[in-house]
């Protein structure tokens, strides 16, 4: 059997729209020498790479190799993976598996992007197959909005609930130094912003963001030795079961209902709502923050509403939800399902800062992107 | 096998992906190009650990991962350490048309070589070893071309 | 440690121009290789893709195969680069214990795009970009620093050429097989001195497929026959601008075969394995390559080639399936190389098929003028 594994360093940049101070590879070594200043590390003490991002978002060919130098991965084992928007949860997965498996102890997974350097949605769009849904269905707003509004129809959810999560990340946010959009915002500020694609405003939508995000990974050995408080690596399941758009069930999460029902059950979770102390989601929009509560098994079909009225996800209740503002907050997009590891890592690890949730012992961790695609990754303070 | 398959029309989409793109220079190369832009100067930064001097100047060392936070200016001569003679046409890439010469030319002053252009003399007279000075251009812009090419010295 | 073994390879006949779809590509190469390890997919328990943004023209271009290869209701994720470094992430997966079969599929439709222009965006936008590089005239600077290093002829990377697509007549996969001479390679079309026209590898459609299996579930799943055992592997990168480093330098190859041949137990590499698949996209790399793998000494590659060491029938046979020179999909290259070798060491090889085949190395590459190298030792 494999290795057990943890994470014993984090590093970020100070996320935002436009990082004009740093090329990419400023950005990534930013966030690579922050994450061994955390894990009291050299690069020397690094045993292998792995970095992923979207390539055309600043249209360069083998990132892996061309950022080389700000990795510190010169004359080091190192390669590229990337999954679209869960290329963070995979980064962070790779990182896991390279020591799980025994072949290295102690690896850094580097997830970065710099958005402002290309026209995001555009290069999005390419994502659909050419021949068939490319030019009908482009841009990551269309299929939420497109979800959220079934979820609507089917239980009665609100524009208002979404509004409250959006409210409940963005205030989250004040207390983030990393995050990106850093603004107090009320329900009514949320329902009152633009709208984008109904059900979707403005301020219910993530940003896209200038950042970098690295996490080390070591085998418990080495974590046991150079960590006080590892943050272990309990389960890490990926489910990406959509080619075409066309083929989504649009009433629930498939994706995410099955990938966290495997991680719990790898995690020994039986009842996510009372074992998790804190959750880091992957929510690209505020209305996943309603419809997905139910594909994490925290209730039953339609049930989320509830939940959210009655402030079951706010840092005072009962399962705290994106402390660091989450993804309406901050989004370098290959290192944004990254970053919900790193921050849930340092709730465990007891590093979250202002934000920190008293005794958290159990992190959730998740990843979104592709054709509606789930990754779920479990920390705790205690070992696997 | 279904015999439709031999008698259908195979289609074939065109496409392009046309995405504008801005890089951030970042503060290493913005110092560069600005050297080189403002006071037509090559320069060169060095690790302070194990002295390694990188033109282009690096963000971090590639043997140390320290900043290399010396910096030197560099005469702007070096040696052809290896060249080659492009003989096919690409409009869309090629700031000139072929044939023309590509040489790696490690610089006096610095430990790396500069991938260039070497003009000025006869694609076959090109050798390796042989000295060459960098020509810049008269209007720079504060970037890589600022460099016209490299020629051969005397 | 546990062991991981190769139960099942499959891949479509090299193309250009290929009528189907890479999609399609990546279903036939999947589908032959469930048939060739015996099982279904019900078997299989994550799936490893091998894509790229670039070569695909589309963005996440791992979601375009992700039904084709099987991955639903499965884990799956992508590693962008050469098919060497899927198959060690899919071996990486297995020996977490997290897993028992992996799928580990690449594919490759050179023909729907443009390969100077994809690799010119392997260049630094700020600086080499700017001058039109590629892959083609930086693997040119690479070759004439080679030469200039070691006092080699071209006349002799020739040589590479001359052997490779002869061997290629014996491989039914190959898309260029070739009776030439030195001469006709001296006088092909000049394209980057000192590279000809053939002294490159052709673009190419093909996609592969490899199946991977935990000790524990090969044993169970298949016969002794099938299975090829993963026996050593390493990967390393070198700096990234062509100029940071030595061109003719091989140290990050070194450093992976190092790592490779460590965890295989080899310490004499000429003498313990039989046969290699080395990456020739360029006819000067398989010499310059075979010195990095410890092969010969630096700068004696082609002293050996001259004396037919590396021939079918030589003393170590290299690139006996045509090697990249007669079909080269650039994505899925080592996969299909490391196909070769398992169906070698099966004894499957046809008419290339080489006495006593037991040891195999196999050589992937990622980046221009191979920057980062993956190296796999594979046996009985």
């Amino acid at each position: 059997m494999g290795k057990r594994v943890g994470i014993i360093g984090v590093g970020q940049t100070h996320h935002a729209a436009k990082r004009l101070d740093a090329s990419g590879t400023e950005l990534i070594a930013e966030a690579v020498s922050r994450a061994l200043d955390d894990a009291q590390l050299t690069i020397k003490d690094i045993d292998a790479i792995v970095v992923g991002n979207m390539d055309h978002f600043e249209n360069i060919n083998y990132v892996d190799m061309w950022a080389v130098d700000g990795l510190g991965a010169c004359m080091k084992p190192v390669f590229k993976v990337t999954t679209g928007g869960t290329t963070g949860t995979t980064v962070g997965a790779c990182g896991y598996y390279h020591v799980a498996s025994g072949l290295f102890d102690v690896v850094m997974a580097v997830g970065w992007e710099k958005n402002s350097e290309s026209d995001t949605q555009a290069a999005i769009s390419t994502c659909a197959n050419p021949t068939l849904e490319r030019d009908p269905f482009a841009g990551a707003i269309g299929p939420l909005a497109t979800e959220y509004s079934m979820y609507m129809k089917a239980f009665g959810a609100t524009e208002e609930d979404a509004a409250m999560v959006a409210a409940r990340d963005r205030n989250n946010a004040l207390r983030n130094p990393y995050a990106h959009s850093r603004q107090e915002v009320t329900v009514e500020d949320v329902l009152n912003s633009p709208m984008l694609s109904y059900p979707i405003k403005f301020l219910d939508m993530c940003p896209r963001s200038d950042g970098s995000c690295a996490v080390i990974f070591a085998c418990e050995e080495k974590a046991k030795k150079l960590c006080p408080r590892p943050a272990w690596v309990h389960a890490s399941v990926v489910r990406h079961d959509y080619t075409h758009f066309g083929d989504l069930e649009w009433k629930f999460m498939p994706t995410l209902e099955r990938a966290s029902a495997a991680a719990y059950k790898l995690a020994g979770i039986t009842n996510p709502l009372k074992e998790f102390d804190v959750a880091e989601l992957y929510l690209p929009a505020s209305t996943c923050g309603v419809k997905w509560m139910d594909s994490l098994w925290f209730c039953e079909h339609g049930g989320a509403p509830a939940l959210i009225r009655k402030g079951t996800f706010e840092m005072d209740g009962e399962l705290p939800i994106n402390p660091s503002g989450g993804v309406i907050s901050t989004n370098p997009i290959g290192a944004t399902a990254l970053i919900r590891i790193g921050e849930g890592a340092w709730q465990i690890m007891g590093r979250a800062g202002e934000r920190q949730v008293e005794g958290a012992k159990k992190a959730l961790c998740t990843g979104f992107g592709g054709c509606s695609w789930s990754d779920v990754m479990i920390l705790g303070a205690d070992l696997p | 096998m279904s015999d439709w398959k031999n008698d259908v029309e195979i289609m074939v989409h065109e496409g392009k992906i046309s995405v504008p793109y801005s890089w951030t220079v970042g503060s290493t190369l913005s110092r560069f190009y600005c050297e080189l832009r403002d006071n037509g100067k090559i320069w060169a930064n060095r690790c302070p650990k194990c002295g390694t001097t990188f033109v282009p100047p690096k963000i971090k060392c590639i043997n140390c991962y320290e900043e290399p936070h010396d910096w030197v200016e560099l005469p702007g001569t070096g040696t052809v350490e290896t060249y080659t003679v492009v003989r096919y046409e690409e409009p869309s890439m090629h700031p000139r048309k072929a044939p023309f010469v590509y040489g790696v030319i490690k610089m006096d002053g610095a430990d790396t070589g500069m991938v260039h252009f070497i003009d000025e003399v006869a694609p076959e007279d090109v050798k390796v070893g042989m000295r060459v000075e960098a020509v810049l251009e008269d209007e720079r812009e504060g970037n890589i071309l600022d460099i016209k090419h490299f020629r051969p010295i005397g | 440690m546990e062991k991981v073994a190769i139960i099942g390879v499959g891949f479509t006949k090299y193309a250009q121009n290929s009528p189907l779809t890479f999609a399609e590509m990546v279903f036939e190469a999947t589908t032959k290789a469930l048939e060739d390890a015996g099982i279904t997919r019900d078997e299989v328990d994550n799936v490893v893709s091998v894509s790229s943004d670039f070569w695909d023209g589309r963005t996440i271009s791992s979601m375009a195969i992700s039904d084709a290869s099987g991955a639903f209701g499965k884990d799956i994720t992508t590693v962008e680069g050469d098919g060497t470094f899927g198959a060690l992430y899919g071996m990486m997966r297995i020996l977490s214990g997290a897993f028992g079969v992996s799928i580990v599929c690449a594919h490759h439709k050179g023909t729907e795009s443009n390969m100077n222009g994809i690799t010119n965006c392997a260049f630094d936008p700020l600086v080499e970009r700017k001058l039109g590089l590629d892959a083609v005239s930086s693997a040119a600077l690479q070759a004439r620093r080679y030469m200039s290093k070691y006092g080699l002829l071209e006349e002799q990377f020739a040589l590479v050429s001359v052997k490779n697509h002869g061997n290629a007549k014996r491989n039914p996969i190959a898309l260029l097989p070739m009776d030439i001479t030195v001469d006709d390679v001296m006088n092909s079309r000049k394209v980057a001195d000192p590279l000809k026209v053939l002294d490159c590898s052709p673009v190419t459609d093909g996609a592969c497929t490899l199946i991977l299996a935990a000790e524990r579930q090969a044993k169970k799943l298949t016969t002794n026959k099938k299975r090829v055992w993963m026996k050593g592997v390493g990967h390393c990168a070198d700096a990234f601008r062509p100029g940071d480093r030595d061109l003719a330098d091989t140290r990050a190859l070194k450093a992976a075969a190092k790592r490779a041949y460590d965890m295989a137990g080899i310490s004499d590499p000429l003498n313990e394995i039989d046969f290699a698949e080395v990456y020739d996209a360029f006819s000067y790399m398989e010499p310059l390559w075979l010195e990095g793998l410890g092969i010969c000494d630096d700068g004696k590659g082609c002293e050996y080639l001259e004396r037919g060491w590396f021939d079918a029938g030589g003393r170590f046979p290299v690139n006996v399936s045509g090697g990249r020179l007669s079909g080269h999909p650039v994505q899925s290259a080592g996969l299909y190389a490391m196909a070769e070798a398992v169906l070698q060491l099966r004894g499957e090889a046809g008419e290339r098929q080489l006495d006593g085949a037991e040891t195999a190395l196999v050589h992937g590459v990622n980046g221009m003028c191979g920057q980062s190298h993956c190296v796999w030792v594979l046996g009985k």
